[in-house]
């Protein structure tokens, strides 16, 4: 599904982000990266939404080399990815609902198929009584719930998160953890960043450690 | 797939006229300008399409005024109505006997006491010719033909006029043209730097979006309707401005016509014109904004 070959990444600046990176997610598989933060765990995450390109190697996702994606390939590529960022993302002059809407307008759904799926989403969230707030009124998990349902609305077969329980309590952060094994067990491929190491104690997946840009065993 | 489409353009266009509704002020000001910048050109040229119209009546039926001699007798005016139907350019002829003319003058002008007081009538008998000819150097020959004849004192066509009219109207087509090019600049310039504003208020909405998988038509589209909707507002307002100038023009000019006994009514812009300038006028907001998308939005790349 996700396939790295001698990836790495070097900044302008000289920095060297990610070095001669191998890794292979197959499809359905579940997989946590681990590391220190500045260990390169974003950068590789944006590697495979072509948010960042590499600087040298091959990077493929369902065989396709996205290393050497034409710029006008890669919002076909994102719509394939469901994407959890760090920081959110979320569009607060629009209410629950439109926030996750968004990725149906942009993949031309018509208006009746999205808005129940709209609706599924936010339901798998628990957040389908909220529809018509505001993101700003959210709080922490409910924010982070709602990244979920706008990551999942589109029904991508790859879900990417990066650090997806960040500040949360940790009833809140298990929680959303059971959400992305529930989506895994539908055959969804599942790679979250954490470094959060009370999520990995007693799990039964991979997890990939990466310290100062390469990957240890 | 259609529907989807339509839905999201559909969708686009409602969203861009919540956002115009949402900062009136704004929006109407822009509107504004734009109308007045566009009705400028647009008004010179409806009032030269006035001009020419006026003129193409006059030029398109020539008339020649013919005076006899004061002291024309009946068959004087015989053998000019003999002549006259001899020569094949002309269409048509009217006589007008001097003490016909006189009544004329008494009534249109309000001279009655003057009129009156005259020891004798002062007015020759005319002819009017109607000619089927346009250019104005057979006109010429033909009035100097008619000049020659010894019963007539002077014959009066003014072709000049005509020709300097005609003259003025080319140099005013000049000048709407480098008008409109100006002012379409400038509408250009200003639509250009309203989507360069709303592009920034937006940084986050376009770099979420391409994030998620969104075409850089997808982002377009929004800014493009805007341009698009504003320019078309633009040129409605126009439209207004120009209606509503042509006819207060027409409310004061009606009794400078029943004056003179002269029945101007200038035209309002025809169906044509109209939907060319709305036309336009949509095209150019479009315009701007498609420019000022393209040298802003590749600066808003995610990272």
């Amino acid at each position: 599904m996700i396939t790295f070959k001698n990836v790495s990444k070097r900044y302008p600046d000289g920095y060297t982000a990610l070095n001669n990176i191998d890794l292979a997610v197959e499809p359905g598989e579940m997989v946590f990266l681990t590391g220190h933060s500045g260990a390169g765990k974003s950068t590789l995450l944006k590697l495979i939404a072509a948010i960042e390109r590499p600087t040298s190697g091959v990077i493929a996702i369902s065989g396709q080399n996205i290393a050497q994606l034409k710029l006008a390939a890669i919002p076909y590529l994102r719509r394939k990815i469901g994407f959890i960022f760090q920081d959110h993302k979320l569009l607060f002059d629009r209410n629950v609902f439109e926030n996750v809407l968004l990725p149906l307008q942009i993949s031309n759904f018509d208006i009746n198929t999205a808005a129940s799926r709209v609706r599924a989403a936010l339901d798998k969230v628990g957040l389908l009584k909220k529809e018509k707030v505001l993101p700003i009124t959210l709080s922490g998990g409910e924010r982070q719930r709602l990244c979920i349902a706008r990551a999942i609305v589109h029904r991508p077969t790859i879900l990417i998160a990066d650090e997806p329980t960040g500040n949360l309590d940790v009833d809140y952060a298990r929680d959303i953890m059971a959400m992305f094994r529930s989506f895994n067990q539908v055959g969804v491929t599942v790679f979250i960043a954490t470094h959060d190491a009370s999520l990995l104690e007693d799990t039964q997946h991979r997890i990939l450690s990466l310290k100062q840009g390469k990957l240890a065993a | 797939m259609i529907r989807a489409w339509l839905t999201q353009h559909g969708f686009v266009f409602f969203h861009t006229l919540k956002r115009l509704a949402s900062s009136p002020v704004t929006a109407l000001l822009s509107i504004t300008v734009m109308g007045i910048a566009l009705s400028l050109p647009t008004g010179i040229y409806v009032l030269m399409e006035n001009l020419q119209s006026i003129s193409g009546q006059t030029a398109s039926s020539p008339q020649i005024s013919l005076f006899l001699k004061q002291d024309a007798k009946k068959e004087d005016i015989d053998k000019v109505q003999q002549r006259l139907k001899e020569v094949t350019q002309i269409v048509n002829y009217q006589f007008i006997p001097k003490d016909v003319a006189l009544t004329q003058l008494q009534q249109s002008s309000g001279t009655t006491d003057m009129v009156a007081n005259l020891a004798r009538n002062p007015l020759p008998d005319a002819f009017i010719v109607y000619t089927r000819e346009h250019i104005s150097v057979s006109l010429e020959q033909l009035r100097l033909a008619m000049q020659s004849w010894p019963e007539v004192a002077h014959v009066q066509f003014d072709s000049a006029w005509i020709d300097r009219l005609n003259a003025l109207l080319k140099l005013g087509r000049s000048v709407v043209l480098m008008l409109a090019t100006l002012l379409s600049i400038a509408i250009i310039a200003i639509m250009f730097n309203t989507i360069r504003l709303q592009i920034l208020t937006k940084r986050d909405e376009i770099e979420i979006s391409k994030l998620i998988g969104a075409t850089d038509s997808f982002i377009r589209r929004p800014f493009l309707y805007f341009g698009a909707i504003q320019g078309l507002s633009g040129g409605i307002t126009a439209w207004l401005i120009i209606m509503l100038g042509i006819d207060t023009l027409n409310r004061k000019l009606r009794p400078l016509t029943q004056l003179y006994d002269f029945n101007i009514n200038l035209q309002y812009l025809s169906l044509q014109d109209s939907i060319s300038l709305l036309l336009f006028s949509a095209w150019l907001g479009w315009l701007g904004a498609r420019i000022s998308v393209a040298s802003h939005l590749w600066q808003i790349e995610p990272k």
